[in-house]
């Protein structure tokens, strides 16, 4: 695009045009996924290879389609994406027109693909996804389970288009909603067609996008902004990351009608620091939307401008919050600030300030483009739309995906994530829970497989939709070791503002540590309910008002679990050390002596084909003796 | 005012005050001197020198005209920020739920015994290792997660966690 010229619509479409055809003259196109999880996999070198080996086999290779400059038709084009979604099978290759999917894709790969799938047109069968339970072989995504049962909404650019080509994002509609915004739509008309179309935060609380831009839109004109929030701390949730590394400018575009809907010209992207792959994207996604004058001064030849910063967090979940993200960006602390005041009244330098989440934004150019009717035809009634989700944990397929609201827990841990597997992902188990929305949220158990998920359907039942981490647990988990787990982050996580948060999350910590180490009573539950219930109540903000959430939702759900904890001290999955019982089991003992030799304090007793037994005063649980057993015969260590 | 930055060959950028400020210098420049880009400002200067040394916090309060209480704060607040110079390799190994219930505590306890380090006492005597957890890489898909002088290594092993480091050191005392 040429700076000093008005963008227009049909400029944008003219645009996008040259960019199909210049795309049209490609032979093949061969996608390879650079995000975070294939790039540790060696995608780059893959990358790299790939167009070494390309041109080496004597076909053009194209890796920046420039529109301007068409290529001569036939050449092969190369390019990295975002996230395909399949981490756990990366490093991804796909092959377009074929369709074909190739999964962990090495360097060493690289020439047979080559020499098949482009020069003959034949997929290399040993590279491509195994469905065991169908026990086929899938060509790529069309026959894959793990992308069939998705419905890829947001994400449905991501893994295809390079995120680092604006020309390819305009390929897609790209910018043309906010086109719209700022030249055919009025503040008014575009907060309405946003509540209208019933889209509601993606970060975790589930409130409606289009009244917080009402809010912000009725204060008085003056400075306002707008601040992206990808400030994902939520452990175990990786779907903002996913967006902001595979179509950045989607998160722009979504910001920019934000800032028309609400009359700010200045925005903020705060970015995790742990996400420095997402920083240099949207980075440069910003940068580029400037040189081509979709980001700046007199936006498509009106009198509004805007202007995008991009700011890396430095590591504190609590940041999440709007208010301490606020305090954040002014450089501060990052506390949060009770509300009301509210961010739309008064937020950063204490001018009307809008914060959405990056899922949420990344909508906006979407809904506007197919129009508020049809996007409340996805998803359910009071939940339209599609959530992406992070499944991760002891399932079979790990990874980005994205559903409806309203799909079935049943869908996405057995339709999507393929079953519920052991601890080393080599066998089937038994789902125990999944904990949904992270430490805020709680935990789902086999009796709601079947019940439809949204944000109040899950609120219903004490559990959050939350940023949308989705964490499936085997029946080998403890769930006290998970509500520790949990309340060990928040606790580190707390800012120290409040007292309840501060002091009520250490010692709900210490109560824990109580069960888990064999010395609670069954007050020490009744105590630890009851600070949690406190917790919930004196806390101002998100983490200390859903701190507690686990541990309520755990002590409900697993109650026996907790009592054999607390009265028997025993631990179900075996997994708590204090409460494991060392010993020989009898019939199974040979007294052959193996153990003796294995156990480093000499903890081990016992005559030449006696059955042997353990000092539990000496025994340390290291569980050198059961490894070195051949029988099986010794119980109680880990 | 600080003194002119002294010839390239002069000494090692932490071991010469002169040289030290001169980068500050720059930083501050580069942010305009604003207290509310103090985030930023010291995220460039952790990536200069590893870590926040006390003397450059009180410079940069001086030249913001804030309190180095408030500068001392943020730094403490953030779990970026380090207060103590880091070994020159920085282990991060990822304790997120899904790394979690991945098994990455067991990873965590044979590096740390490895490398005789603790929660308290992060990095090794020779400056060499530093051993941290962080909350959630956003790597789930690979857990459990080993960062590696920002080289990402996924489905780890203990075992494969302690080669890792012995693969280090090795080079290390090749040098």
């Amino acid at each position: 695009m040429t700076t000093g010229t008005v963008i227009t619509q049909e400029s944008l479409t003219k645009e996008g045009l040259a960019y199909q055809s210049a795309a049209g003259g490609a032979e093949r196109r061969l996608i390879i996924c650079a995000g975070t999880g294939c790039v540790a996999g060696g995608a780059l070198e893959v990358y790299s290879e790939f167009v070494r080996a390309i041109s080496a086999a004597g076909i053009d290779v194209v890796t920046e389609l420039r529109p301007e400059a068409p290529p001569l038709p036939g050449f092969v084009h190369v390019s990295r994406s975002g996230c395909q979604g399949f981490c756990q099978m990366g490093p991804l290759a796909t092959v377009l027109p074929d369709g074909i999917l190739y999964t962990r894709v090495k360097k060493g790969d690289v020439a047979e693909i080559v020499e098949s799938t482009l020069k003959h047109g034949k997929a290399v069968e040993r590279l491509l996804y195994v469905d065991k339970s169908a026990k086929r072989s899938c060509r790529g995504i069309a026959e894959i389970p793990f992308y069939q049962a998705q419905h890829r909404f947001v994400l449905k650019e991501c893994g295809v288009i390079d995120p680092d080509s604006l020309p390819e994002y305009l390929a897609k509609e790209g910018y043309q909603a906010a086109c719209r915004a700022y030249t055919r739509m009025t503040p008014q008309s575009i907060c309405a067609e946003i509540d209208k179309a019933g889209l509601r935060g993606r970060g975790g609380g589930g409130f409606p996008t289009g009244r917080k831009w009402e809010a912000a839109r009725a204060q008085p004109a003056g400075t306002k902004y707008v601040i992206c929030n990808g400030d994902e701390g939520d452990p175990g949730a990786f779907m903002d990351r996913s967006v902001m590394e595979g179509n950045p400018h989607s998160v722009i575009e979504g910001m920019m009608i934000a800032a028309r809907g609400v009359g700010a010209s200045e925005g903020f992207v705060y970015v995790r620091a742990e996400y420095p792959l997402a920083v240099r994207r949207v980075r440069k996604a910003v940068e580029d939307a400037k040189r081509a004058g979709l980001l700046g001064q007199n936006l498509f030849g009106t009198n509004f401008s805007l202007d995008i910063t991009v700011m890396e967090g430095a590591g504190a979940f609590v940041c999440g919050e709007e208010t301490a993200l606020i305090a954040s960006i002014e450089g501060k602390r990052g506390m949060p600030a009770p509300k009301p005041p509210f961010p739309a009244q008064s937020g950063l330098w204490g001018k009307p300030t809008v914060i959405n989440n990056v899922e949420t934004l990344a909508s906006v150019p979407r809904i506007l483009n197919m129009g508020a009717e049809s996007f409340r035809t996805l998803g359910s009634r009071t939940s339209p739309g599609t959530k992406t989700f992070a499944l991760t944990g002891h399932v079979v397929n790990t990874g980005l995906i994205e559903v409806a609201f309203g799909a079935t827990l049943r869908d996405i841990v057995f339709g999507v994530g393929g079953g519920v597997t052991t601890d080393d992902g080599s066998a089937m188990s038994e789902m125990k829970a999944v904990q949904i929305g992270g430490p805020s949220g709680g935990c789902l158990v086999p009796d709601h497989l079947d019940l439809s998920l949204d944000f109040d359907s899950l609120r219903g039942i004490g559990a959050m939709v939350g940023s949308g981490g989705l964490v499936v647990m085997n029946r080998d988990t403890c769930m006290v070791s998970m509500a520790r787990f949990f309340m060990q982050f928040t606790q580190n996580e707390s800012c120290g503002k409040c007292v309840l948060c501060r002091e009520g999350t250490k010692q709900m910590l210490a109560l824990l540590d109580d069960i888990i180490e064999g010395r609670a009573t069954l007050g020490t539950l009744d105590l630890l309910e009851k600070l949690a219930r406190t917790v919930q109540k004196g806390s101002l903000c998100g983490l200390g008002k859903t701190a507690p959430n686990p541990v309520l939702s755990m002590t409900r759900l697993f109650r026996e679990e907790y009592l054999a904890h607390v009265v028997e001290k025993r631990c179900p999955a075996g997994r708590c050390k204090a409460l494991l019982r060392p010993h020989v089991i009898p019939a199974k003992c040979k007294g052959c002596g193996v153990c003796i030799k294995a156990c480093p304090t000499s903890a081990i007793r016992g005559e030449k084909r006696q059955v042997h037994v353990i000092d539990e005063t000496l025994c340390t649980k290291c569980g050198a003796c059961a490894k070195a057993c051949r029988l099986g015969a010794i119980e109680g260590v880990a | 005012m600080l003194p002119e930055a002294l010839p390239e060959e002069a000494s090692h950028p932490s071991t010469s005050p002169s040289r030290k400020f001169q980068k500050v210098c720059d930083i501050l420049a580069k942010h305009e001197h604003r207290a509310s880009r103090l985030i930023p400002i010291l995220q460039a200067v952790q990536e200069e020198y590893r870590y926040l040394p006390e003397e450059v916090m009180t410079y940069l309060a001086t030249s913001l005209h804030i309190p180095p209480a408030e500068v001392y704060g943020v730094a403490t607040f953030y779990s970026h920020f380090a207060l103590a110079p880091k070994g020159k390799h920085v282990l991060r190994l990822c304790d997120g739920t899904a790394c979690h219930v991945k098994r990455s505590i067991p990873i965590l306890e044979a590096l740390r015994s490895k490398l005789r380090v603790s929660e308290a006492k992060p990095t090794t005597d020779d400056l060499l290792f530093t051993v941290e957890t962080v909350s959630c890489l956003g790597a789930c898909g690979l857990a459990p997660v080993l960062v590696v002088n920002d080289q990402v290594h996924g489905q780890v092993t203990p075992e494969a966690a302690c080669a890792i480091v012995d693969e280090i050191a090795a080079k290390e005392t090749a040098q």
